[in-house]
């Protein structure tokens, strides 16, 4: 059930959220220096930090919950207590992955 | 499935739905989330892979057909998952045949311009040269 529903808000977000920051970042690259310039301005601004931290969570939850539906797809998985375990599984992978890239590119875990 | 029946229950919805093909949506959308799978792990092994993050070592990785192929596929394949999930909470959310059919609308064409724009951008860095 909240898998379900993240999986969603999830796939929103990256396609408008996601996709729009990837155009964007594509766009300041191919113009050059300043313009790139100007994108990191934005990118490292405390805001921007956390709709990035937002975007990474969103990609690895819709991620991890999109092998879960591609699993459960086939037929495996539906028992109650192993589609509940999985559907857990996820929520704590997205975070520890988040949260493991954030550390590693802020410079915190080297 | 009964006995005698061969066909697989996907096989028995394509060509179904009001527009004939929910099957190939279902099937389409599951393709491309395979394909995102792999490209998705590509690029963020790549972006941790690369020596530095500014614009000079960008330009160079995705210059190359090597960053600037997997791009594009990334870019062309996203845009098409991502309109293909929205159609879906769109169709669950957004009702009456008039609302519903504008939103897909502005859906498609916020999807192709977006990718085309991205796609022109990437085509300027895989083209341009590396100053």
């Amino acid at each position: 059930m909240a898998a379900s529903i993240l999986h969603r808000a999830s796939g929103v977000a990256l396609s408008f959220a996601g996709l729009g920051i990837l155009t964007w970042w594509l766009y300041a690259v191919a113009s050059g220096p300043q313009a790139y310039e100007r994108f990191t301005m934005a990118a490292t601004h405390p805001l921007g930090l956390i709709v990035l931290v937002g975007v990474t969570w969103s990609f690895f939850q819709h991620l991890l919950t999109g092998i879960r539906h591609l699993v459960t797809d086939t037929g495996a998985a539906l028992e109650l207590g192993v589609n509940k375990t999985f559907a857990i599984l996820t929520f704590v992978g997205s975070v520890l992955l988040t949260a493991a890239l954030w550390f590693y590119l802020l410079g915190i875990v080297k | 499935m009964s006995l005698g029946d061969s066909s697989t229950p996907l096989g028995k919805v394509r060509g179904l739905g009001s527009a004939r093909h929910g099957g190939e949506h279902w099937l389409t959308e599951r393709m491309t989330s395979i394909a995102l799978l792999l490209l998705g792990s590509w690029l963020l092994a790549s972006l941790l892979l690369l020596p530095a993050l500014d614009q000079r070592t960008l330009l160079e990785w995705l210059h190359a057909p090597s960053g600037a192929v997997p791009m594009a596929l990334l870019v062309i394949i996203g845009f098409k998952h991502a309109l293909d999930g929205v159609k879906v909470v769109v169709d669950d959310y957004v009702h009456g045949p008039g609302n519903n059919f504008v939103t897909n609308l502005v859906m498609l064409f916020l999807a192709v311009g977006g990718g085309a724009l991205a796609l022109f951008a990437l085509a300027r860095i895989a083209f341009g040269g590396v100053a």
